[in-house]
């Protein structure tokens, strides 16, 4: 043998980091959990904080001193920190995660409904109401990316389908004729999207930052030039009606939010089921991914990855556009300019929060929603906290999750990567 | 033209081997076969027919399957998703529901029948390159192909895994598959092939047996004698200029890439460091060059500490580095070759300080240069990317060493590079050797780090294994690279998957 030396291999062992990501999170869930108890139990006042189970201060309720409930809720984002910072198996890490941040939460709220009260049939119905258009959204921007097209224009395709559902809703009388025109005002967007981003090879963040400025300035003028004249005739669209399930819609809390509501809350919820279960289940589903991550791989097994993009960016046209219908057909009776302010970012903020899966987003977007439902709460009550604060917060949650703070947050592979074969 | 007129014909159950050197355009043939390129004229006969491929999918139907040298798998996805892709089993109609358990069994049983074990619920990243590529294989019999295209594919592989490839293919031309098996290692074209078509700049220039001697084969695939050999003298190693103690780096998965890794190069020397791509090769060099973070370990050049050095502040202590890929970290394609050759010194004199280039200075370099190291250029204003790979390359390395050197790292520093520039390049570094600077050279190809190098090192999951003379016998060193160390009969066993990604093979096809 003429081998000189050969090396022992026996384990070679570097110090683990101390700051790994739960210990990070956990020092982050401390800190916070210090801050709901030290700041808002000082500043709570010992006033019960009342909690109710209907829509106003009727009813039964739940009732905490208000102090004692900042402290109490702020010690237990404490200590799902500490446990954390001593160390928990990682499937216990989202768990004791989620524990912390409702503490810091309901903590905030004991503070600030001390001596007042928070119907919590409100505040839940707000929040899938006000997430609706964001888990459309969203929904819009998991078919497009995890196809590989990113879709910065979900803000366009909100406004548009905003715009279509007033516009037709009104001149046809049918407010099923404006859902579907909602769709068409979306799928208008996308196919421009589409075209531009799959055929034409533009930077797809560019296409969508000019498409959403191509869909304000065409409603905004449309709007001022057709709808605010003659608003008779084409700015009153019909509402969306309200459904009622006898015997479900008597269930406490979950009853008059998901059986008492108008059909648009179904829909996004099959949506993101279906999408869901396509995803991982379907042919469909599977070439999806393939695309999105690796098109080359899929084109050399026969699969049409440009013709898959177009489908996919289109279905979400579809989608978001149906989120659109929610600002002219539920939650107000008209148009307005630039009527969506900025859910369409909200939306994409919620994607990527939700790690591009759409249950993942739907639970982002519902947070969001929280926190502009609890915005408005606030002004309501005359809080002394500027609602803006929450306004700011998917934001803000977004910049943290993109920081990688909350765990591993990776786009497909091929996300926004235009596919040219050869 | 990567593609000049080329006559090939496959018959049914053989191995056809197309042998050729880096950029003789083997690939893009097959790729037009394939459908992935369109030829600009000529045709395709399959089974006596003319047939056209506008897209792999023509190419499927008409049962042709390809392994592609850069491996077609999605990382993320699982053995049998990947070989389901494109041909996924479904039930209920239109609602494409994915038969999972249906590809699971196809898997097992193709695995079964040709000798291929896969796990079919392994996720592809995890799996090592020689896994991966039994996943194509799989994923192209799965679809009943008659014709099976291997691109290069032992150029991934350590030299017991390409026997048991070999073994493979066997089976499969028994089984009456035909096999065109593209390669430019002249001893697998020996052991497997039926019969060898030889390519060079694009052209068919001529066929031969098995039993063809291996130099004439070589002749005929670069078109004159040629000898590996580099002529050098012993070495005189000098004082101890680079050391390595225990380096850990961790890739960019977070996965322990270099793993424990204790080095020295003397002044003088060359130190090959041998090994299967993707063993941590790659992190090791970037380590050194302060282009990734270490974890542990320390690293010296002549006691000064490396590691708390920013890659530029390395490069001025006197360290020379030619990057593995080329046009990636080499050379900034759109720019000049005169700007290429500055790209370390722009901002010192002559060429230029903190606020504006002097034009005059750069260009008599440049021209200096272009003589000096044979660069084959129209101008020295023209972009780099306008030259071909071997002379870019020879851009890199002028740039590289016209700075006065104590160490010298190289990593692949012929990969893609025709065998004129080869031969010039090795000599360079031989040449910088023996003007008294420690060199490094890593490379994946065992001939050269044998030809180059005065003490090789074999690098396995991120250990050097061992340091051995390059008289060492290639079935010694194979071992190695395998693991095996002399003495033990295991392969041995490190915390880092020895290649998560499929690695870059060796051949970059002109287009």
């Amino acid at each position: 043998m003429s081998t000189a030396t050969v090396e022992d291999l026996t384990e070679v062992t570097a110090p683990d980091r101390f700051w790994n990501r739960q210990r990070r999170l956990g020092a982050a869930l401390v800190l916070i959990g210090l801050l709901a108890t030290v700041v808002f139990g000082a500043l709570a006042t010992g006033e019960s904080a009342r909690f109710t189970l209907s829509e106003n201060a009727e009813g039964a309720a739940l009732d905490i001193q208000g102090q004692l409930g900042a402290v109490l809720f702020g010690l237990v984002a404490v200590g799902a920190g500490v446990a954390m910072l001593i160390g928990v198996a990682p499937r216990w890490q989202t768990t004791l995660l989620s524990i912390g941040i409702v503490g810091f939460v309901v903590s905030f709220l004991c503070w600030q409904v001390a001596g007042k009260f928070l119907p919590l049939v409100d505040t839940v119905n707000g929040t899938l109401q006000l997430g609706l258009p964001l888990i459309l959204g969203a929904m819009a921007g998991v078919l497009g990316e995890r196809s590989g097209v990113v879709n910065v224009a979900i803000e366009a395709q909100l406004l548009m389908g905003a715009f279509g559902a007033a516009l037709v809703g009104t001149m046809a009388g049918s407010v099923w004729l404006g859902l579907i025109s909602a769709a068409m005002g979306g799928v208008l967007i996308a196919a421009m999207l589409a075209v531009f981003a799959i055929r034409f090879l533009v930077d797809q963040v560019v296409v969508g930052m000019v498409l959403n400025l191509f869909a304000l300035g065409v409603t905004g003028f449309l709007y001022e030039r057709l709808m605010q004249p003659q608003a008779q005739t084409y700015n009153q669209p019909p509402q969306m009606p309200q459904w009622r399930i006898p015997g479900l819609a008597e269930v406490p809390v979950l009853g008059p939010v998901l059986f008492d509501t108008n059909l648009l809350v179904w829909l996004a919820l099959i949506v993101v089921v279906l999408i869901h279960v396509a995803l991982s289940r379907t042919r469909w589903g599977l070439r999806t991914r393939a695309v999105g991550e690796h098109p080359t791989a899929a084109d050399t097994v026969g699969i049409r990855v440009r013709g898959l993009r177009y489908l996919n960016v289109l279905l979400g046209g579809v989608v978001a556009g149906i989120g659109g219908a929610y600002f002219t057909l539920v939650a107000t009776g008209s148009f307005n300019k630039n009527m969506t302010s900025g859910a369409g970012f909200i939306a994409l903020a919620a994607l990527i929060f939700g790690r591009w899966t759409p249950f993942g987003a739907f639970g982002a977007a519902l947070f969001f929603g929280f926190a502009q439902k609890l915005a408005t709460y606030l002004s309501a009550v005359g809080s002394p906290v500027p609602s803006q604060f929450l306004n700011m917060l998917p934001y803000v949650a977004t910049i943290i999750a993109v920081a990688g703070l909350v765990g591993r947050v990776r786009a497909p592979a091929a996300d926004g990567q235009p596919y040219t074969s050869g | 033209m990567a593609n000049d007129h080329i006559d090939i014909t496959v018959e049914p159950g053989e191995v056809h081997a197309l042998l050729g050197e880096n950029g003789a355009g083997k690939s893009t043939l097959m790729n037009q076969l394939y459908g992935l390129l369109q030829p600009d004229e000529g045709e395709f006969l399959v089974d006596g027919r003319p047939r056209t491929f506008r897209s792999p999918r023509d190419a499927i139907a008409a049962g042709i399957g390809m392994v592609h040298q850069h491996f077609m798998l999605v990382p993320v996805f699982t053995v049998a998703e990947n070989v389901a892709l494109g041909a996924e089993r479904t039930r209920g109609g239109v609602a494409g529901w994915l038969d999972r358990r249906r590809v699971r069994r196809e898997v097992v049983e193709v695995s079964e029948r040709y000798g291929l074990p896969v796990d079919p619920d392994a996720l592809v990243e995890n799996l090592p390159v020689g896994a991966q590529q039994r996943v194509e294989i799989v994923k192209a019999l799965t679809r009943d192909v008659d014709l099976l295209i291997l691109d290069e594919p032992t150029a991934v592989l350590t030299p017991q895994e390409t026997d048991e490839l070999l073994t493979v293919m066997r089976s499969l031309t028994e089984s009456g598959k035909s096999i065109v098996f593209i390669t430019h290692k002249l001893k697998e074209v020996k052991a497997i092939a039926d019969r060898i078509t030889v390519i060079r700049r694009g052209r068919t220039v001529g066929t031969a047996t098995p039993e063809t001697p291996e130099d004439e084969l070589a002749a005929l695939m670069v078109g004159r004698d040629v000898t590996l050999e580099v002529g050098k003298a012993a070495s005189q190693p000098g004082r101890e200029v680079l050391t390595v103690t225990g380096l850990i780096v961790e890739d960019d998965r977070g996965v322990r890439a270099v793993n424990g890794v204790d080095l020295s190069v003397r002044a003088g020397e060359v130190l090959g460091i041998a090994g299967v791509q993707g063993n941590g090769q790659t992190e090791l060099v970037e380590a050194l060059m302060g282009l990734r973070a270490a974890r542990a370990g320390a690293v010296t050049v002549d006691g000064e500490d490396l590691l708390g050095m920013s890659t530029k502040q390395i490069l001025r202590s006197g360290v020379g580095y030619v990057p593995e890929d080329r046009s990636l970290d080499g050379v900034v394609k759109e720019f000049t070759v005169a700007e290429n050759l500055v790209l370390d010194t722009y901002d010192r004199a002559p060429y230029g300080n903190a606020v504006k280039l002097n034009p005059a200075a750069i260009a008599a370099a440049a021209r200096e240069r272009v003589e000096q190291f044979d660069i084959r250029t129209s101008s020295p204003d023209a972009p780099v990317s306008t030259l071909s790979g071997g002379n870019q390359q020879k851009v890199v390395v002028a740039r590289e060493m016209s700075r006065p050197l104590r160490l010298f790292i190289a990593a692949q520093p012929t990969r893609g590079v025709d065998v004129g520039s080869i031969e010039f390049i090795h000599g360079r570094i031989v040449r910088e050797r023996d003007s008294g600077a420690a060199v490094l050279v890593v490379s994946s190809e065992l001939d050269e780090v044998v030809a180059l190098a005065d003490r090789v090192a074999v690098m396995y999951r991120g250990r050097v294994l061992a340091v051995v003379d390059p008289q060492t016998p290639r079935e010694e060193l194979g071992l190695l690279m395998a693991g095996v160390t002399p003495g033990a009969d295991k392969p041995a066993d490190g915390v880092t998957p020895g290649a998560g990604e499929p690695a870059d093979g060796a051949e970059e096809e002109p287009k």
